[in-house]
């Protein structure tokens, strides 16, 4: 009962943040003014700022909160590995090198270009790590995973770091991409990655009940009717699906994924029918509130959300990992 | 998989113990390696020595010309490059048994995160740019691991608490990175890049010989300590049951870990993956189920001299950057393999 109540003052926060981002910025828009243009009833100019500008970085923002808590809870629990992050699949060095190559082969500027691409890097990373972990006999095991994803990690970083110091106009795309930024973003952004990330949290949240199954073991998993490879390759498709958009689209600040669940385990303990609707909900309370801050400190102009996230969410994170005893996986 | 181990005892002198051919093998193979490649890594450059003469310049016999070359141009890099391999090596070893978490590695938990950010911002807002990147990547890295050490400290530590906290800091440190880089002239970002994927391009004589003296205490140092990993690797509650003072352990063994990271990234930069996949190599070669310590930091004097070799005769791109490509294939391949054993991780 306290969880669901919990859950619910969480959207109810989640809500009220998607209105402030509407009316906090450059310009800061009242309340009612805000309320007034999403009723149809605002002045022209106000319209143009809120449905061309804030609308759709507060959607981008919620749908990307949403897919790194949710891939970052899935990932954590089907490494079982407390450091398993939603890049650790090789996803956002994939999206790194995308975006490094698009710049250095091509020379796409556009931002639709280098989403492509970067999704596209995402991908690919990702199906190879999960090809090499899971072949020979014990299949995809938690500890084979995670080596073969750091490995690709390391081997995409190392190109992407050689590209970027060979090729200036490569670095300078790569080093403001690596800032982690929802500016500047259009409405155009959100839709393309919407299908995949709706994909993406249906799978995960079907997975909850498998995923209880396999917190007891491979073997117990089995005796109670699951399949560990099905499952584990329906979480990689999964967090794929999710990390690929969200990197993609606003740079790899993947740590929310890595953190957000800890705080949601703190809460809900470890039974994943809670644990991930959580993830996904405490995740873009995270971002946005970050994006909103960032937009207020430096007035007029703006700290990239992937920095504010970081200086707001790690001390968090250390002061909850130092208050609780936080549930080992 | 675990290999053959012979267990002996010695009526006299009353000595027993467990001796583990393959690994004695391999730690010695790697060591062989490591120096044929330190050899190697001499002849290459403008002035080519054969390998014979390195050899001997090596024991003060050759041509004064090839001894200053050697002494005073080609040896400064080569044996940071085995150095700092080594220190990599043995303190992802380090860091990966005290946490007995195969991914802990010091790039992982924060503490190269440390060195970047201060050496980073040295380089862009031209803090402290007069005691240069070497002491700045130190003091970066010590401080934070102390930070580390202390945000995870209530009445003790565990290595989990050690890893996320770690985590957290790493996650500040490469933030403000990233924010120091898109800040940044172009100019000043690609020297930045340069150092942060690791570089023994410019290493004289002044970064090597304090990394030697460095190493030259911390090593024997952690050889003493060594034993208490074999219980740490058990768990807290085993190992303070078979009488470790596990506190204590873990303290010491990791400021030796910090130190050796500290030093070797103050000297080329944190050169990315040797720490952490080290440990797993070596671990996979000698088939013994925790990281060895000293098959590990073979293994990194290998990959960055190798790295260092193939930067310098095929592309020209700072020795980080192969190390990635050069140990990354030979970690998947070994996973590969011991798939098909059927062993799993």
């Amino acid at each position: 009962m306290r969880t669901r109540l919990l859950l619910i003052a969480s959207v109810c926060v989640l809500f009220v943040l998607c209105l402030l981002s509407l009316a906090f910025g450059t310009r800061a828009v009242p309340l009612g003014d805000v309320l007034a243009v999403l009723t149809g009833h605002g002045s022209p100019d106000l319209e143009a700022l809120v449905w061309g500008g804030r609308l759709p970085r507060t959607l981008l923002g919620l749908l990307v909160g949403a897919a790194l808590g949710l891939a970052g809870a899935v990932m954590q629990s089907l490494t079982r590995n407390p450091l398993g992050d939603p890049g650790l699949l090789g996803i956002s060095a994939g999206a790194a090198f995308g975006v490094v190559v698009a710049v250095a082969t091509t020379g796409v500027a556009s931002l639709y270009g280098h989403l492509g691409f970067a999704f596209a890097g995402a991908l690919a990373a990702s199906v190879v790590v999960y090809l090499l972990g899971s072949a020979g006999r014990g299949g995809a095991t938690p500890v084979k995973l995670a080596l073969a994803g750091v490995a690709i990690t390391a081997l995409l970083t190392s190109l992407t770091s050689g590209i970027a110091l060979v090729d200036p106009v490569a670095l300078n795309r790569y080093r403001f991409w690596a800032a982690g930024s929802l500016a500047g973003q259009d409405a155009g952004v959100a839709l393309r990655v919407l299908p995949f990330v709706l994909a993406g949290v249906v799978l995960a949240l079907a997975l909850a009940p498998a995923l209880n199954s396999m917190a007891l073991g491979d073997d117990v998993a089995t005796a109670l009717g699951r399949r560990a490879g099905l499952v584990r390759l329906q979480g990689a498709v999964a967090i794929t699906l999710l990390t690929g958009s969200a990197v993609a689209v606003v740079g790899p600040i993947v740590f929310v994924g890595l953190v957000v669940p800890h705080v949601a385990r703190a809460i809900t303990g470890p039974d994943h029918r809670w644990l991930l609707p959580f993830s996904m909900v405490l995740a873009p309370i995270l971002v946005l509130a970050a994006d909103i801050a960032g937009r207020l400190i430096a007035r007029p102009g703006e700290t990239e959300v992937g920095i504010v996230v970081a200086f707001t969410g790690a001390p968090f994170f250390i002061a909850l990992v130092r208050r609780r005893r936080l549930a080992e996986l | 998989m675990t290999a053959a181990a012979v267990r002996f005892r010695l009526a006299a002198p009353p000595v027993s113990g467990v001796l583990r051919p393959r690994l004695l093998a391999v730690c010695l193979g790697l060591g062989l390696l490591a120096f044929v490649l330190f050899c190697l890594g001499m002849t290459v450059g403008d002035y080519p020595l054969s390998v014979g003469r390195v050899l001997a310049a090596l024991v003060s016999r050759g041509d004064y010309y090839d001894q200053v070359v050697v002494y005073d141009w080609r040896m400064p890099r080569a044996l940071a490059g085995l150095l700092v391999g080594f220190a990599f090596g043995m303190s992802g070893a380090l860091f990966q048994t005290i946490t007995r978490n195969p991914l802990a590695a010091p790039d992982v938990i924060g503490i190269s995160a440390g060195a970047a950010v201060a050496v980073v911002g040295g380089i862009v807002l031209g803090i402290g740019s007069g005691v240069g990147t070497q002491t700045l990547g130190l003091a970066g890295a010590v401080l934070a691991a102390v930070v580390i050490y202390v945000l995870a400290w209530r009445r003790g530590t565990t290595g989990y608490r050690i890893i996320l906290v770690g985590i957290g800091v790493s996650w500040m440190c490469t933030s403000a990175t990233a924010y120091l880089l898109a800040r940044a002239k172009l100019h000043e970002a690609q020297q930045a890049v340069g150092w942060l994927v690791g570089n023994l391009n410019d290493v004289t004589w002044s970064q090597t010989t304090p990394l030697l003296l460095a190493l030259a205490v911390l090593v024997p140092v952690t050889l003493v300590l060594s034993g208490w990993l074999r219980t740490l690797q058990l768990g807290d509650d085993v190992a303070a049951g078979l009488g470790t003072p596990v506190q204590r352990a873990r303290f010491l063994l990791l400021l030796a870990a910090v130190g050796l990271v500290a030093f070797g990234t103050a000297a080329a930069g944190p050169v990315a993956f040797v720490a952490l996949a080290a440990p797993q190599i070596a671990r996979r070669l000698a088939g013994v189920p925790a990281p060895p310590l000293v098959a590990s930091a073979c293994t990194g004097a290998v990959v960055v001299l190798g790295a260092d070799l193939l930067a310098r005769l095929v592309v020209g791109l700072p020795v980080g950057v192969i190390t990635g490509v050069l140990g990354a294939p030979f970690l998947l391949w070994l996973l590969a393999r011991a798939n098909r054993a059927g062993s799993g991780g």
